[in-house]
């Protein structure tokens, strides 16, 4: 399960002048489900386009199976890759579309053109079709597939070539909700019963803590954290990495002793340790570890000032000393009412002071926030990082 | 008033048809006519048909007119596709100039385009032909002197054929999803591979109504023709001119009407493809 396949080392990429990725260093090893995470621009696919041989890095080396191939083109990689917006061939069928890369000869040992025979071809596509649940769909023209069936087409023609390692730039990123969810299940079924690695791009946090084995968060063309969805949820390393992977309060804190950190004045226990005494830090408190407690036996003390129905639970905006703070609670508490919380030492995570400090994590302005995190109208398109222009 | 007004446009309407095709209908109609005269009908013959296909000039000149204009489709088809792709993957901030040179050919007029591809052959053949006789008086060695000919005259309708391939490939670039190439590159693909595979499958439909238009184009062409051919070499347009200026034989009426329906056949051809295309891509979205 661990053995090592790809590993990126000190790759850097610029465009002209502009740095797309900043040293980055990452391995990934056989049969995992990697995922790249981060915002529009943060340098995700670049790196996955560098990993399939479509760009090469400015500086920095890629090896695969502890090979160097900077210059392996894309051809000659054991990699496949499904496309944002899929990238079929038009002009072909759903069949042939799936047979194009069997089609191509493949040069052997002795260096001779080898040409799979018209059966094995056959065999193999039908196969495929069936893994990708589109038994029958063999004679039909790309342009009358739906799109959850394009994307199905997309991930069968790459698989039927049994890479080593699928990359996915995006590949869910056109579909709506509930088909997105299907096909995570899907996918993840796939990447199980295929045996093979996964490298798989999206702005969606929620998609990446559900499908991943390891979560890379990026931004601005370097890694911010690598680890497990919970790692990565539960002791995220910044402020970022806090606000991007769900609901975040993020609080200016002192830590005054291993265990013991400072908010609005006010100590609170917790499981950190490690600093030095009195050092700034960046405190997280998640929406759903906060208790709401009769205003007199609260910790900190705060006013409601918005609520919102989500379903399961509501989401209160609650004012404490000015810092407005989101908590997930499945008791209502009016707007205007004065309220108390308590939080247990497991439910604090205390982080070092990085440049993101400041950024993140107030909840003032919850509305306009609320909305972009639920945008799911957002295009792929942006996230060309540099080079192509249109 | 109002149908008046209609009867008014609608014969103002007629009147200008008349006025553009009458000349056409008047032409098509004396090619069968069975009188030596273009003005007196003497009833329906095909005569000038068949004479027509007698004389030795004139199908002399048809047959140099289909393989100069063939040969240049071919070639033009061919540049012009790949210099499609070249634009098409340069910086924008080059291929912006470069398009608008590209279309400068196409807008300028005949006359200019001939007289100065006449002038550039008359003078690179001028130095070359000296430079041959330098040659033989000084080492004895000789080579080819060159005149304006057929080759000229090949070079010449390549030349502003390309612009008009150019012109119906880029569309279909542009139409095109870029990650295609590199999709077929991921599946195994070397990229000359993906462009045959892929890149020409998907342009194929400019690149064929590029090369109808380019044959057109060389079919009817007299002005570049006229410049460019020499006096041994005669197209097929040139000839008809030729004719005209002894004396009025119906055999240009039978001749000019053949090219006249050539002309328009491709022409419907080009319109046809284009009208489906646009079905099909309206059926897509």
């Amino acid at each position: 399960m661990s053995k090592e396949l790809i590993r990126l080392a000190n790759c850097t990429m610029a465009f002209d002048d502009e740095v797309v990725l900043d040293n980055i260093n990452l391995y990934i090893n056989d049969k995992e489900f990697l995922t790249l995470l981060g915002p529009s621009g943060c340098g995700k696919t670049t790196t996955l386009r560098i990993i399939g041989g479509f760009q090469t890095p400015t500086s920095g080396d890629i090896f695969f199976d502890g090979v160097r191939i900077n210059a392996v083109p894309p051809h000659k990689r054991a990699i496949n890759t499904v496309f944002q917006k899929y990238a079929l061939f038009p002009h072909l069928n759903v069949y042939e579309n799936i047979a194009f890369g069997l089609r191509i000869p493949k040069t052997d040992e002795k260096g001779k053109k080898v040409k799979l025979p018209e059966e094995e071809i056959h065999q193999r596509v039908m196969e495929m079709l069936e893994v990708v649940n589109l038994k029958g769909f063999d004679k039909r023209h790309i342009t009358q597939l739906s799109g959850g069936q394009q994307q199905r087409v997309a991930i069968a023609r790459a698989l039927v070539n049994k890479p080593k390692v699928l990359l996915l730039d995006e590949p869910l990123g056109a579909l709506d909700l509930k088909l997105r969810k299907d096909m995570q299940n899907e996918l993840k079924r796939i990447q199980k019963a295929m045996e093979i690695t996964f490298i798989y791009v999206t702005h969606d946090q929620e998609e990446a803590l559900a499908m991943s084995d390891t979560v890379v968060v990026m931004d601005a063309g370097k890694i911010q954290q690598i680890g497990t969805p919970e790692d990565i949820y539960n002791e995220p390393k910044n402020a970022f990495v806090a606000d991007f992977i769900g609901e975040s309060n993020i609080i200016d804190g002192i830590m005054r002793a291993d265990g013991v950190v400072e908010i609005f004045n006010r100590r609170f226990r917790c499981l950190d340790g490690g600093f030095e005494k009195d050092e700034p830090v960046d405190v997280v408190i998640r929406p759903e570890d906060v208790d709401i407690v009769p205003e007199d036996q609260g910790q900190l003390k705060g006013t409601v000032t918005n609520v919102t129905f989500k379903g399961m639970q509501y989401d209160i905006i609650v004012d404490f000393y000015g810092f407005k703070w989101l908590i997930q609670t499945t008791d209502l508490s009016p707007v205007g009412s004065r309220i108390g919380i308590k939080i247990d030492p497991d439910g604090i995570h205390v982080m070092k002071k990085s440049h993101y400090s400041g950024m993140f994590g107030d909840y003032s302005s919850y509305s306009e926030e609320y909305e972009e995190i639920s945008d799911a109208s957002f295009d792929p398109d942006e996230d060309q990082e540099g080079g192509d222009e249109e | 008033m109002k149908k008046n007004h209609r009867i008014g446009s609608r014969l103002f309407m007629g009147l200008v048809f008349l006025f553009l095709y009458a000349p056409i209908l008047l032409l098509i109609i004396f090619s069968f006519n069975a009188g030596n005269s273009s003005v007196v009908w003497k009833g329906f013959s095909f005569r000038w048909y068949a004479e027509l296909f007698q004389n030795r000039i004139i199908m002399s000149s048809v047959y140099t007119t289909l393989l100069v204009s063939l040969l240049a489709t071919i070639i033009a088809t061919v540049a012009g596709t790949f210099a499609a792709i070249g634009f098409f993957t340069m910086d924008r901030r080059l291929r912006r100039p470069l398009m608008v040179v590209n279309d400068i050919p196409m807008m300028n007029a005949d006359i200019v385009t001939g007289v100065s591809l006449c002038l550039f052959f008359v003078a690179a053949f001028a130095g070359w032909n000296g430079f041959v006789t330098w040659m033989e008086n000084s080492y004895r060695l000789t080579a080819p002197r060159l005149y304006l000919g057929f080759g000229t005259l090949l070079l010449a309708h390549i030349s502003f054929n390309i612009p008009y391939v150019i012109l119906n490939v880029t569309p279909k670039l542009r139409q095109m999803d870029k990650n295609l190439i590199d999709a077929a590159q991921d599946l195994g693909c070397t990229w000359m591979q993906a462009f045959w595979k892929v890149v020409v499958p998907e342009i194929k439909p400019g690149i064929i109504s590029g090369a109808l238009i380019a044959f057109t184009m060389s079919i009817d062409d007299f002005v570049i023709s006229y410049f460019t051919a020499g006096s041994a070499t005669s197209t097929l347009a040139m000839t008809i001119y030729g004719m005209t200026k002894k004396r009025v034989s119906p055999e240009i009426n039978a001749i000019s009407t053949l090219l006249f329906a050539a002309v328009l056949a491709l022409l419907i051809i080009v319109n046809v493809r284009e009208a489906r295309q646009e079905k099909a891509l309206a059926k897509k979205k």
